[in-house]
């Protein structure tokens, strides 16, 4: 009762978390039955049909190749949050691991952790990310990799932070008095006490991984064409920009707004309930 | 003293953030896919050619042994030759950089200029409507992707009402660009007094620096709410409305100059945000700076100017996050006391 309590609270104190959800949901449903709804074939092209603007038959109109510009948003949905999920659920598993390790050992795990995110931080995250993609190659997957590289240090700090102030609780003596192991103490004992904060700080980055891989392929890095993704297609529209046909960049660009902004909703959202006393 | 003293530890401890990102650069540069001597060979190489240019690039030596050579081509200024000009990678970096500078400068300051009033009003009406328009804006800023907001303001300034000249690059054909002092157009323009050229070059800038202004807005605004609500609850405000002080008076000096410490801390984060928004931004409006350069190395597999552009990135973040350091240790009057 006094969960739902609460949740009514925050949400009354801020109904754009409600608008968050909401969004979630329905770029999950894109995401999932992509294909099913996409009024078209995201891939045909009619050459015929070509730059229509938004019409009935086509209500977010017809790119430069005559395919349909709202399926193709409908179906890049998958392929747009399956790179910012894998990425930032590979940040969060290595991340936490590397964190919750710094803060439980201390001396120098801690301080070679702490070396490692630093060093990642001292780049302008975006570049290094060009530069691991550039080097490693231009493959989605190597986007991934490289995302998730960039996002480390975000996780570290937090798993670092709230495992290094317990480390001496007396819940945690108390384990290993009974006997317990290190990584039983980690898993069971302190381990769950890092998930909250983590939630808040994996809906925040969520949207920043996605802006930072679609921007990734803006600039022609990871997802290659014909592939219907974000980015590219408003890389594809940016030169129809100058001469009018504005429906190719606007509608790809909204959406990849709006999922960014949904996840900024759900994540301030969530750190309201998790913690009201950091909102700013 | 005790200052300066401050200053130089500071300074020491950019020391290590430098070493960590030339140790990663160089690893890029080694982790290149296939072998690096082949690829730089060509593809009409014979072996002994390769064997040539592989010991011309010091890879037939250890990788301890190739880091140190690296290292001393870097303290040279040697970041290797480009592979699609064939001109030093540092000679075209230089060309370019201050392209770039004054495009984030000129994004950065913007955002500034709208964020902390926004911030400070948002601040002194919590749950207010322009607290929630504040919020409102600050989450939609931060979620807009930098290259699309860059292709809105064309279409509507540009295609739609005319009003922006075309975003190709800095300056239009018509005009000659100002002779280079400090490689700014604008301000180059105002030390020889041409105002046409000056015109020119700020109205060729304004959308690309608004675009990066919107994205840097949010963090600013944020911290500077966050920041003035802290120091509007401090015993000092409270002291000092109680001795009838003016609102004015209590709301810039008191609250704000406390304030103005965890913003400008902020400032270095959203300087690294803007590097890599720039890079977007400079691809939109074609802007001749280092990111449309690296873009371009990138689509020709130009390895030594992409390494070169992200160490260059990467120094210039290093830097100024220790100005902003240095500039805190001056401003704020409690450091040094509290030791």
């Amino acid at each position: 009762m006094a969960a739902i309590a609460r949740l009514r609270y925050t949400v009354s104190e801020n109904p754009l978390t409600v608008i968050g959800f909401g969004l979630f949901a329905v770029f999950v449903i894109m995401a999932v039955f992509g294909p099913a709804i996409a009024p078209y074939d995201p891939l045909a092209t009619r050459a015929v049909n070509a730059l229509q603007p938004p019409s009935m038959a086509h209500p977010f109109g017809t790119d430069h190749l005559g395919r349909d510009v709202l399926s193709r948003v409908i179906v890049a949905a998958r392929l747009d949050l399956g790179i910012a999920l894998s990425a930032v659920m590979l940040s969060f598993v290595v991340g936490s691991a590397l964190g919750c390790l710094a803060g439980f050992r201390g001396g120098w795990t801690d301080r070679i952790v702490g070396r490692l995110s630093d060093t990642i931080m001292a780049f302008p995250l975006f570049v290094l990310a060009m530069g691991v993609v550039a080097t490693m190659g231009n493959t989605v997957q190597n986007v991934i990799y490289a995302t998730a590289v960039i996002n480390l240090p975000f996780y570290i700090r937090v798993a670092r932070a709230e495992v290094a102030v317990r480390r001496n609780a007396g819940y945690v003596q108390a384990a290993r008095l009974s006997g317990s192991s290190d990584l039983r103490i980690l898993a069971t004992q302190l381990f769950p006490n890092v998930l909250p904060p983590m939630m808040v700080q994996i809906s925040l980055n969520l949207g920043w991984a996605i802006l930072n891989a679609a921007g990734l392929s803006f600039i022609g890095l990871g997802v290659r064409p014909p592939a219907a993704e974000w980015g590219i297609m408003v890389a594809e529209g940016a030169s129809y920009i100058v001469s009018g046909e504005w429906w190719l960049a606007l509608f790809p660009g909204a959406a990849l707004m709006l999922a960014v902004f949904c996840f900024n909703l759900m994540g301030d959202g969530l750190r309201d309930m998790v913690d009201p006393t950091r909102r700013t | 003293m005790e200052k300066l003293s401050r200053i130089g530890g500071r300074i020491l401890q950019a020391i290590p953030p430098v070493f960590g990102v030339i140790v990663i650069t160089f690893l890029l540069t080694r982790a290149l896919p296939g072998d690096p001597a082949v690829f730089f060979a060509g593809l009409m190489a014979d072996d002994s050619t390769i064997a040539q240019v592989r010991a011309e690039l010091g890879l037939d030596h250890s990788l301890p042994v190739q880091f140190l050579y690296y290292l001393r081509d870097l303290l040279q200024g040697d970041l290797g030759n480009s592979l699609s000009t064939g001109r030093p990678v540092m000679t075209e970096l230089m060309a370019r950089l201050p392209a770039s500078l004054e495009l984030t400068l000129a994004g950065l300051f913007l955002s500034m200029a709208v964020a902390i009033p926004l911030g400070v009003l948002a601040a002194t009406r919590p749950g207010s409507w322009i607290d929630h328009l504040c919020r409102l804006l600050v989450t939609a800023g931060v979620s807009l992707p930098t290259f699309f907001t860059g292709l809105f303001l064309i279409y509507v300034f540009y295609y739609l009402l005319g009003w922006a000249p075309s975003p190709l690059g800095r300056l239009d054909f018509l005009y000659i660009s100002p002779p280079q002092v400090t490689g700014f157009y604008t301000i180059d323009a105002i030390l020889v007094g041409d105002w046409e050229v000056f015109w020119a070059a700020l109205r060729q800038m304004i959308l690309p620096a608004v675009t990066l202004g919107l994205f840097a807005l949010a963090p600013i605004a944020r911290m500077t709410r966050a920041a003035m609500l802290s120091a509007l609850s401090g015993d000092y405000v409270r002291a000092a409305r109680a001795s009838g002080l003016g609102s004015g008076r209590i709301l810039w000096v008191y609250a704000f100059r406390n304030a103005a410490l965890p913003v400008l801390t902020t400032l270095g984060m959203v300087f690294s945000f803007l590097l890599g928004a720039n890079v977007l931004v400079e691809k939109v409006f074609s802007w001749p700076g280092i990111g449309s350069y690296a873009i371009g190395a990138l689509v020709a597999s130009d390895y030594a100017a992409v390494q070169g552009f992200v160490l260059c990135m990467a120094l210039l973040f290093v830097v100024v996050n220790l100005m902003i350091d240095v500039m805190l240790t001056l401003i704020d009057p409690r450091v040094g006391l509290e030791s």
